[in-house]
């Protein structure tokens, strides 16, 4: 049963993984024929719609913001659980040796 | 020994961090992409950090599932998370820079696509090993040994298909202001994931004489057993 069911988990892993890698060389396939158009004159970045004025600031701020957050707390969360066993594990010690 | 080298590496680490800012603000503007290319430094720093934890999860499976070592399938656990998480910060932060440079947030070109498998054998290999059942430590060590394989196909996608991302040839050939600010990343985010790994594996080992304690407490007749 334990088995079966670990084929099953590997399985289903092995096919998302075959269905992103082909749904990824179709999509890849439709890029390579789209060529980005030549540039023939210059706009003025104030003269693109507001949509097309993407600031720069917020996205490289929000990336080293994520990057901070992530690394840090994910040393948290190590931290958090090790120190949840390490009391299970002392609580227990001293549980078996007062047998 | 590893307690000890834990808090220095963790100050060491932080203090890099902190000083990682300034020298990329420092680092000169590229021609094309202006002041959104220096999400680079943090975004190589962390699939540097990705290819390293895949490399030692790979090996530490490989060396688990022919010698049968626990120790190394311990060392395999901690790094598969390290992936992840360095993985993640890569995914999240290429976008970020790909939607000002490129102007889209994703393209399934070769190198974006086979990252994010990589990131996902990654994802795979944890989610197994939590929910694959007892003895699922093997199958996820095959898992980890298809992550590792990936690896050089990912790194030298961008060289052999046509992607939209920059070649390897990047790196190399940075002029020396951006070059101090990578390294210097590099440098910050290899001291932390040496501290990350090492807490991780002690979580590893104190997990696993957990186990064993309630183990031997069973077998006295004592407390039930803990599967968590």
């Amino acid at each position: 049963m334990q088995m079966r069911r670990r084929m099953l988990i590997l399985t289903l892993t092995i096919v998302t993984t075959c269905v992103t890698v082909a749904g990824g060389e179709v999509r890849g396939a439709g890029w390579s024929a789209a060529q980005p158009a030549q540039q023939d004159e210059f706009v003025p970045i104030d003269e693109l719609p507001p949509e097309d004025q993407l600031p720069a600031a917020p996205l490289l701020v929000a990336a080293y913001a994520f990057a901070w957050v992530a690394i840090f707390g994910y040393l948290w969360s190590i931290w958090r659980r090790l120190t949840k066993v390490e009391q299970e594990l002392a609580e227990l010690a001293r549980r078996a040796a007062e047998r | 020994m590893t307690r000890r080298l834990f808090g220095p590496l963790i100050a060491v680490a932080t203090l890099l961090f902190a000083g990682a800012p300034v020298l990329i603000a420092w680092a000169p503007y590229e021609s094309t992409m202006g002041l959104v290319q220096k999400i680079f430094y943090f975004h190589v720093a962390s699939w540097v950090m990705m290819f390293l934890s895949a490399f030692v999860c790979g090996v530490a499976s490989a060396v688990f599932l022919f010698k049968g070592r626990v120790a190394a399938d311990r060392v395999a656990a901690a790094a598969a998370e390290l992936a992840v998480i360095f993985g993640l910060i890569g995914l999240v932060t290429g976008p970020l820079w790909a939607r000002k440079a490129w102007g889209v947030w994703w393209q399934w070109d070769a190198r974006l696509t086979m990252a994010l498998v990589l990131w996902m054998i990654f994802t795979a290999y944890l989610l197994l090993r939590e929910y694959g059942g007892p003895g699922s430590e093997k199958l996820a060590a095959g898992v980890a040994l298809f992550g590792l394989a990936n690896v050089p196909f990912v790194y030298w996608s961008v060289n052999v298909w046509r992607t939209i991302h920059p070649t390897t040839n990047v790196v190399p050939t940075l002029v020396p202001g951006m070059a101090g600010a990578l390294w210097w990343s590099l440098v910050a985010f290899l001291l932390l994931y040496t501290a990350a790994m090492m807490a991780r594996v002690r979580l590893e080992g104190q997990r696993a004489a957990l186990d064993q304690l309630y183990r031997d407490l069973d077998d006295w007749g004592g407390q039930p057993h803990n599967e968590g």
